[in-house]
């Protein structure tokens, strides 16, 4: 019977809770709030910045970086007086998702998020991060490379300082190379040369993987010089048909129409197995692929190597392959505290720990470290590939913007041009599909698009 | 597993167990076992198991094997018991606080979500108020809207109500089962005599003194199936939390494991596909336990079920 | 003998209910949960769905039913809708029909070791979502797993388990491995509850192993695969789980309105269109509300 009494307690005492919990749902159901962009315009100045740092405080800190624990611990270990709360909300899309609930609910949001470059005009044009101009932080302009300089501002505002950068290079299986007698392609006619010769030696093997991918996709037209994306305030325009675009299309197409490219998916178990064991022979991707390899291809070690992108021209321009900034939210109690450790995180002390992690650098101090550019890889049999990546870091080609809301570009990209790498048939299809969705999705969320 | 192993090969559980089965001949009510049925079954049994063994091979593989080794074969070294201790000690042991979180939600939730559905099921199927047709009109409608799409709505609320990144955001949700709910009035209408509950009455017995008394028992095949849907679906929950959290110490496993397996994407990309899987396996034991300690009461059901 | 006892039961039935407001005692707490977690968000659902804001730059504008003639003219919903259909149509009658199968025969006591297999076949409900893209990547992956190896035995590139023709029942085979066992369960608890007189009474009567399973334990299961069908068809209809991790597996056969779930999913996540994901998820509702409706009327004897 004591035990039925109990039960029957904690009917009771459920029934209530939710009884309260109702009525407080109604009350707090139908409020439907703004988009959260109401936060008061703070000023401040350096000043503020140094001073917040030091009358400390407490501030949260979400982010998905491997080296951000030994950042954080460091950064508190210097200054006792803040706590960081640093917390892994998750990678990517679940992360910006968070991000995204929280702001719109008002509140629960952090004070520093990592937001990648392409996400970043998606946060900032609503007015939901803290503009650093008005804390000066737009003085630390040379510190970093002109590419990522440019990435961390949306329209005026200055919306974060660089973490990382991800110039593309061609790495490539120096042993499958070898094998089949196959030179370094130094253009994108000698690359699907290449293509073609691997895949009549070794039907199982292919020059690269591709499967559609947005981010690869956009890096590809931004190195033929296509700027499909421009973004003044409410003004878009679209046109994934100019001559940059055109250009990357008649050359990829040629490999997609061919079947010359694996279907395998980026970042799946079989895409790293296939990266060990000479499935896929070269992979044109960002100055940060070293760090992957070596502690995620461990197959690998000793075959690779990694030489300039193949051009049109044969003339040395790249593209920057993702990359991350830090934020300061507009929820934010303390932003200049948070804004000063962001410029710690990656302008001052922050930025050697992230190094250490295999991260690549932004910052054109450590790329022209000889300590830096001259260190000898083991995975890449000695290599001395930094020497290739910093090279490629001064030839990124200018003029590049990404969408207003690339995030949600890149969602519907599987949905339009997928289908076009799905039927091997002209990407150029794809691409005007998704110009038409991009373009109407615009026009719906308020901006005007031209396209 | 062991336990499972013995009773495995057909032939010597034949000989083992005819001591225990007193009836012959072909009664319905002791029929004789049947190696064509059992045949039949068994080939069912490898379709089930094929993705299973799988998993269970994988988490004796390290991560490099994982990469090199044939899937449904062992690697090079049996990283089995290395997994294991890795799993539960990386990153300073965080899945043992997952796993502690994940049997907290599972406990209140899925313990609370299936006494309201006993109640509530016993008290449509035996009592016709005013409003039982409504109540089931609503619980369909309200069931056949795709939750996913609700998440946002549901999230806003929960922040309004200063819910979200507690353990509340999970546990209360848990508490409604609206499939148990159904279950359990469906058996409630076959495994509850009328007659027993008169009697009750006649006795002078209160309403839910007779549900504690009398009903709870004659339910009990009924209520360990909803339980253990519940256990079930609360140990998997993982859209809910992912959506109300972002502490990562109040995290299920679900969610912890995706976290870790999501460390393979991206710049920093660092794979611990191992532990991912171990973790995953790890998680799928408890559950199995959990099956065990509550199938007896099917064997009871039987009985439970009969009225003299 | 044993049909007639069967039917006693039915009659039986018709008096079970007593009269008595007390009932609300049991269902009142179960509702006030319910009207949280269920109600509350459906109804602030159905407010969104009556308005267009605009993701950046605000401005919420009351549309009226605007939403939903978008949906009912929009080609990318009525797509998906066919797809899960299709699905419905396929998968439910073969996992439902293997279930009651699986079931019957662990209850016949005819079979060699039934705990066993009746734990086994329970499992995979219990494999958590994130190792899935893992385990079925193997299996389905044409360049390492297992679909590679069938097709290196036969010599053939006929397995292409994640190619779009495939896809679908690639889908349906993940979902009738995960749900036999769960429907099993339901069927088999079911069984359980059978008063063991009515199989002494079949018995006596002379009827064999498929006659008691006509007469006695089908119609003990009535109820059971009423609910069984029911949730089978809500769940086909929220299809949502398996399709969203061969996504990892295959970004381009699998769209962003594969399903009608996914789609609503997609707008409100990826698109930040809240309002007209809301619309979705309220057409569908009232879409599978219906149906499920219309099985639950003809399925079951007693009208509610």
């Amino acid at each position: 019977m004591k035990f039925n009494r109990r039960i029957r307690q904690l009917v009771v005492a459920g029934a209530a809770l939710t009884a309260l919990a109702v009525v407080a749902a109604c009350g707090g159901g139908s409020d439907n709030s703004g988009s959260g962009s109401s936060g008061s315009a703070t000023t401040g100045s350096v000043d503020a910045v140094d001073a917040a740092l030091k009358a400390g405080g407490t501030i949260t800190y979400w982010t998905w970086t491997p080296s951000a624990e030994a950042q954080v611990k460091a950064f508190m270990a210097q200054y006792p007086n803040i706590k960081v709360n640093l917390v892994n909300a998750g990678t990517g899309n679940d992360h910006y998702t968070k991000l995204q609930n929280a702001i719109k609910a008002g509140s629960g949001a952090p004070d520093v998020a990592q937001i990648e470059y392409q996400a970043l005009p998606q946060f900032a044009l609503p007015g939901s991060l803290v503009d650093l101009n008005q804390y000066g932080f737009s003085q630390y302009e040379s510190a970093y490379t002109a590419s990522t300089w440019a990435a961390v501002h949306a329209g005026n505002g200055l919306y974060g300082l660089p973490q990382d950068s991800g110039p593309m290079a061609l790495f490539y299986n120096k042993q499958v190379f070898d094998k089949y007698g196959i030179a370094v392609p130094k253009t994108w006619d000698e690359y699907i040369a290449a293509a073609k010769k691997l895949h009549a030696a070794n039907p199982k093997a292919y020059i690269t993987n591709d499967s559609g991918d947005a981010g690869f996709t956009t890096s590809m037209i931004w190195q033929a010089g296509g700027q499909p994306f421009k973004a003044d305030g409410k003004n878009v325009t679209i046109n994934l048909q100019d001559d940059g675009s055109k250009k990357w299309t008649s050359t990829w197409n040629q490999l997609v129409e061919g079947g010359l490219v694996s279907q395998i998916p980026g970042w799946t178990d079989e895409w790293f197995k296939a990266l060990g064991d000479g499935t896929i022979a070269t992979l044109p991707t960002g100055a940060w692929m070293p760090g992957v390899m070596e502690s995620s291809v461990k197959a690998g070690a000793g075959k690779w190597a990694v030489a300039p992108m193949p051009t049109y021209d044969g003339q040395p321009a790249t593209a920057e392959n993702g990359g991350s900034t830090e934020s300061v939210l507009k929820q934010s109690a303390n932003p200049a505290l948070a804004a000063a450790f962001v410029r710690w995180l990656n302008h001052d002390e922050g930025v050697k720990p992230f190094l250490a992690s295999g991260g690549f650098p932004a910052t054109t101090a450590d790329l022209k470290d000889p300590a830096f550019v001259d260190k000898a890889s083991t995975y890449f049999g000695g290599q001395k590939i930094n020497q290739v990546l910093t090279g490629a870091a001064d030839s990124v080609v200018k003029g590049w913007s990404y969408l207003p809301y690339e995030l949600y570009a890149n969602s519907i990209y599987g949905d339009t041009v997928g289908k076009s790498y799905q039927s091997k048939s002209d990407l150029n299809t794809g691409l005007k599909a998704w110009q038409d969705a991009l373009v109407a999705y615009g026009n719906q969320q308020g901006f005007q698009v031209n396209g | 597993m062991s336990t499972s192993t013995a009773t495995l090969t057909p032939a010597t559980a034949t000989s083992t167990t005819t001591t225990r089965k007193k009836k012959t001949g072909t009664s319905p009510l002791r029929p004789k076992r049947s190696p064509l049925l059992t045949g039949v079954m068994v080939l069912y049994l490898i379709y089930t198991l094929v993705p299973l063994l799988w998993l269970f091979i994988s988490a004796t593989k390290t991560q490099n094997d994982l990469l090199s080794s044939p899937g449904l074969w062992f690697g090079k070294s049996f990283a089995f018991f290395t997994n294991i201790k890795d799993t539960l000690t990386y990153n300073d042991g965080i899945f043992l606080r997952w796993l502690g979180n994940t049997v907290l939600y599972v406990v209140v939730g899925a313990g609370g979500a299936t006494l309201l559905a006993t109640a509530a099921g016993y008290g449509l199927a035996k009592y016709a108020f005013a409003g039982r047709r409504a109540v089931f009109a609503v619980l369909l409608g309200a069931v056949a809207v795709p939750g996913t799409a609700l998440a946002v709505p549901t999230f806003l609320m929960f922040s309004n109500l200063g819910l979200t990144n507690t353990v509340w955001a999970i546990i209360i949700p848990s508490l409604v089962s609206p499939f148990g709910l159904y279950l359990m009035w469906v058996y409630a209408t076959d495994a509850v005599p009328v007659e027993l509950l008169e009697a009750a009455r006649i006795d002078g017995a209160g309403e839910v003194r007779i549900f504690f008394t009398v009903a709870l028992r004659l339910l009990a095949p009924g209520i360990v199936t909803t339980l253990l849907f519940a256990v079930v679906s609360t140990w998997n929950n993982y859209f809910l939390p992912l959506i109300m959290l972002s502490k990562p110490n109040l995290y299920p496993l679900t969610v912890g494991l995706t976290q870790w397996s999501n460390q393979a994407t991206g710049v920093g990309a660092h794979p611990i596909y191992n532990l991912v899987i171990t973790g995953s396996l790890l998680t799928i034991v408890p559950l199995v336990v959990a099956f065990l300690l509550l199938q007896r009461f099917w064997q009871s059901g039987l009985s439970a079920g009969s009225v003299k | 003998m044993a049909e007639s006892v069967a039917a006693g039961r039915v009659t039986a039935r018709k008096r079970r209910v007593h009269k008595d407001a007390k009932g609300w005692v049991f269902v009142g707490p179960f509702l006030a949960v319910f009207a949280l977690t269920f109600l509350a968000p459906i109804g602030y659902a159905i407010y969104l769905s009556l308005f267009r804001e605009q993701a950046f730059f605000g401005g919420n504008v009351f549309v009226g039913l605007d939403n939903y003639v978008e949906a009912i003219q929009d080609s990318k919903f009525w797509d998906a809708f066919g797809r899960v259909l299709v699905f419905l149509i396929v998968q439910v009658p073969i996992m439902l029909i293997l279930a009651l199968l699986a079931a019957l025969a662990i209850d016949s006591l005819r079979l060699h070791a039934a705990g066993f297999f009746r734990i086994v076949i329970f499992l995979p409900y219990a494999v958590p979502g994130v190792v899935a893209v893992l385990m079925w990547g193997y299996i389905y992956g044409n360049n390492f797993g297992l679909a590679a190896d069938l097709n290196d035995l036969f010599g053939t590139t006929a397995i292409q388990p994640l190619s779009s023709h495939w896809m679908l029942p690639s889908i349906a085979n993940i979902v009738t491995w995960e749900f036999v066992g769960y429907n099993m369960l339901i069927f088999y608890s079911a069984l359980r509850t059978v008063p063991g007189e009515l199989y002494e009474a079949a018995a006596i009567d002379g009827a064999g192993t498929f006659r008691t399973i006509r007469a006695v334990k089908l119609p003990a299961l009535r109820g059971a695969i009423v609910i069984a069908t029911i949730f089978s068809i809500i769940g086909s209809f929220q299809l949502f789980n398996e399709p969203n991790i061969l996504r990892t597996l295959a970004p381009n056969v699998i769209t962003t309105y594969y399903t009608p779930n996914m789609y609503a999913y997609n707008l409100s996540f990826a698109g930040q269109q809240f309002n007209y994901s809301a619309t979705i998820a309220i057409v569908m509702g009232i879409i599978t509300a219906i149906i499920a409706y219309v099985v639950q009327l003809r399925g079951s004897r007693e009208a509610l």
